[in-house]
């Protein structure tokens, strides 16, 4: 199989060289990377092109890299709650600053099989807005993608350009925030319940203290390093 | 003539057809669907975001409960996905338990499916049948695992330990006398693998069973024949897989395309459609239940000529055995950090995909070097089939939904994630 991702991978790189931003083979799988703007281009070349013939849209998935390769090893304040920074308030002035971040915050992921090639490919796309991050939709192309962008918006608050019907899909009529964002806190805003006083079901600031049990730590494992300099 | 306006209808989140929570807001002209709009999100854990807040091996247990009728199979997927970035494989004889197992677990849930579908359109007898062999698989299980559902049995690097020598016996209760109790013990004097054997041998009659009941039957035939049909372009544009898209004609199947733990070591044959109607997939799924018991008989076969280890060696990642920790210090010391911190995967990215019941279910795993996801994505097959369930429905009567509900083979637990 990875001769002929080799072979897919530089058929793509010969016709689509100047559009993508990267392609590399990891592990057995081929990524490329593209720009937004060309997103919707290489993925009609991808659908539509005999070497390529990708005719199904497995999945979409959005990525936030707000706290990539930050650890929680630092403690402070009580000892089960580590690693837990914010104190969230309802009001806007009380809040944290927003977390400085450089560089592109949110990706969209898209996996791509070839049923009649026998082929995968991972197609990544930055967006290129922190603040109001887009890209154009897929949907067109692949029908599938419909729903598949509809979760990534609702979880991640990336807009899908040209989509028919972008609603929310797996949160709550009403909810407010993209959960999955980095910056969203496990144990969420608000919760739930039924008031006996007043006969209906009320939203009450979260009750219970967010926590860490263990801590995220990165370790450097020998391993997986390719061979050290001069020791090849 | 009186005239007609469309309306529309409110289906669920609570009905019995709709396996699940779904709300499906129907448009209707008369009792002819114009279009079905799903509310899904019900049952929405938010399973993914968990896993990232816990290293890796704890969320296993969460793998089991997305797709809550094939528990092992959504292990296998997780697990081959960090076993993937971890450049480890399984020992043969833990990859020969995982395929046994995931065939079990094809069958289980191909039970479940048969016996809720087949409820939904009216025949009450299918779901008491396919229980009746549920109760064993689960048996099954439960001598491997210690639990009936929620296996959590799959490891990165092979499978928590190994098939035990003895079955569990039933014992007499208040419920259970002696003649019942001898009677649910008669085949269970053996191992596990023997037990397992003695249930594929058993198996193929009740299968025969269920087609006696269902295959020619007038009525079962009525409400699935030309219902959702779906054309093999439609069935890859709208990301059907498994038997949905195989129901179409399209020979897809990953055991035989991908391989992943033993399946190319094992005989069967994939199944596929002609016409891409529920009944064509009904048809699918039964072959299906046929071939997934001869790869189970297959794998008994070996793994009761082959004993060897079912963990992988490196105890970086995988623990070392109790005994073990008693007398040796490193053993210690790898146990005390396994249990409070975990393993680190290499940074990157991988996606690793199996053929589940349903579909294909996969897994993406971002890391950034640390001891859990930095974003764990599941790829669930019921996802993308929900979604199509408006091209499918359209133009069909109010009670062919609760037929392309089944037909779909929908569980909320991996809808909603």
């Amino acid at each position: 199989m990875s001769v002929s991702l080799q072979t897919l991978k530089s058929h793509i790189d010969d016709t689509q060289g100047e559009k993508l931003q990267q392609s590399t083979i990891a592990l057995n799988e081929l990524t490329i990377e593209v720009a937004p703007d060309d997103l919707l281009e290489i993925s009609t070349f991808l659908h539509d092109d005999e070497a390529c013939a990708f005719e199904q849209l497995i999945d979409v998935c959005g990525v936030d890299y707000l706290t990539y390769g930050s650890t929680e090893w630092e403690t402070g304040g009580s000892g089960f709650s580590r690693g837990v920074k914010r104190e969230f308030s309802f009001d806007a002035d009380e809040q944290d600053e927003t977390v400085e971040f450089d560089g592109k915050r949110f990706a969209v992921v898209m996996h791509l099989l070839s049923v009649k090639h026998n082929q995968r490919i991972r197609v990544k796309c930055y967006c290129d807005d922190n603040d109001f991050p887009r890209v154009d939709s897929v949907e067109s192309i692949w029908g599938s993608a419909n729903w598949f962008e509809r979760e990534t918006f609702d979880m991640f608050g990336i807009l899908f350009n040209g989509h028919p019907d972008l609603r929310r899909i797996l949160t709550d009529y009403g909810f407010i925030g993209h959960p999955f964002r980095k910056d969203f806190p496990l144990i969420g805003h608000v919760d739930m319940r039924y008031d006996e006083e007043q006969k209906r079901v009320i939203y009450e600031p979260v009750s219970i203290e967010d926590r860490t049990l263990v801590p995220r730590v990165i370790r450097k494992d020998q391993r997986f390093t390719p061979a050290v300099e001069g020791d090849e | 003539m009186a005239e007609i306006k469309n309306y529309t209808l409110n289906f669920g989140p609570a009905h019995p057809a709709a396996h699940g929570v779904l709300r499906l807001v129907l448009e209707m002209d008369g009792e002819v669907i114009q279009r079905a709009d799903p509310h899904i999100g019900l049952l929405h854990r938010g399973t993914e975001k968990l896993a990232e807040s816990k290293p890796y091996n704890q969320s296993i247990g969460y793998m089991d409960r997305l797709d809550y009728v094939s528990m092992m199979c959504n292990e296998h997927g997780y697990v081959l996905a960090l076993e993937k970035m971890l450049g480890i494989e399984a020992p043969i004889r833990a990859q020969y338990i995982r395929t046994m197992f995931d065939e079990i677990t094809r069958i289980l849930n191909h039970l479940l499916w048969i016996g809720a579908h087949a409820l939904d359109v009216g025949a009450m007898t299918m779901f008491l049948y396919a229980f009746r062999e549920r109760e064993d698989l689960m048996d099954i299980y439960e001598a491997v695992s210690g639990a009936r559902l929620h296996a959590t049995y799959y490891r990165p690097g092979g499978v928590y330990r190994d098939l035990p020598d003895t079955m569990p016996l039933h014992e007499t209760s208040r419920w259970t006398n002696d003649a019942d109790v001898k009677r649910l013990n008669a085949n269970r004097g053996g191992s596990v693998l023997d037990f397992i054997e003695d249930f594929t041998q058993r198996f193929p009659k009740y299968v025969d069973e269920y087609e006696t009941l269902l295959t020619d039957n007038r009525i079962w035939k009525q409400r699935l024949v030309d219902i959702g049909i779906v054309s093999p372009e439609r069935a890859l544009q709208l990301g059907l897989t498994g038997a949905m898209l195989r129901g179409s004609g399209v020979e897809w199947d990953l055991r035989k395309k991908q391989p992943y733990a033993m399946y190319d070591q094992v005989d069967f044959d994939i199944p596929v459609g002609v016409n891409g109607d529920s009944y064509d997939r009904y048809l699918v799924r039964i072959e299906e239940m046929r071939q997934s018991n001869n790869i189970i008989k297959q794998c008994v076969d070996w793994l009761k000529k082959n004993p060897g280890s079912v963990m992988h060696e490196d105890h970086k990642i995988t623990p070392p055995p109790r005994e073990k920790m008693k007398g040796d210090m490193e053993a210690l010391i790898h146990h005390f950090k396994l249990a409070t911190e975990g393993y680190c995967l290499p940074e990157g990215e991988a996606y690793a995909a199996i053929e589940h019941p349903k579909g294909e279910f996969g897994c993406y795993i971002v890391s950034d070097g640390a001891n859990k996801p930095y974003r764990l994505k599941v790829r669930a097959p019921g996802f993308a089939h929900m979604s199509a369930m408006d091209e499918l429905t359209k133009g069909h009567m109010l009670a062919d939904v609760v037929t392309v509900i089944g037909t779909m083979d929908i569980v909320f637990g991996e809808v909603d994630r």
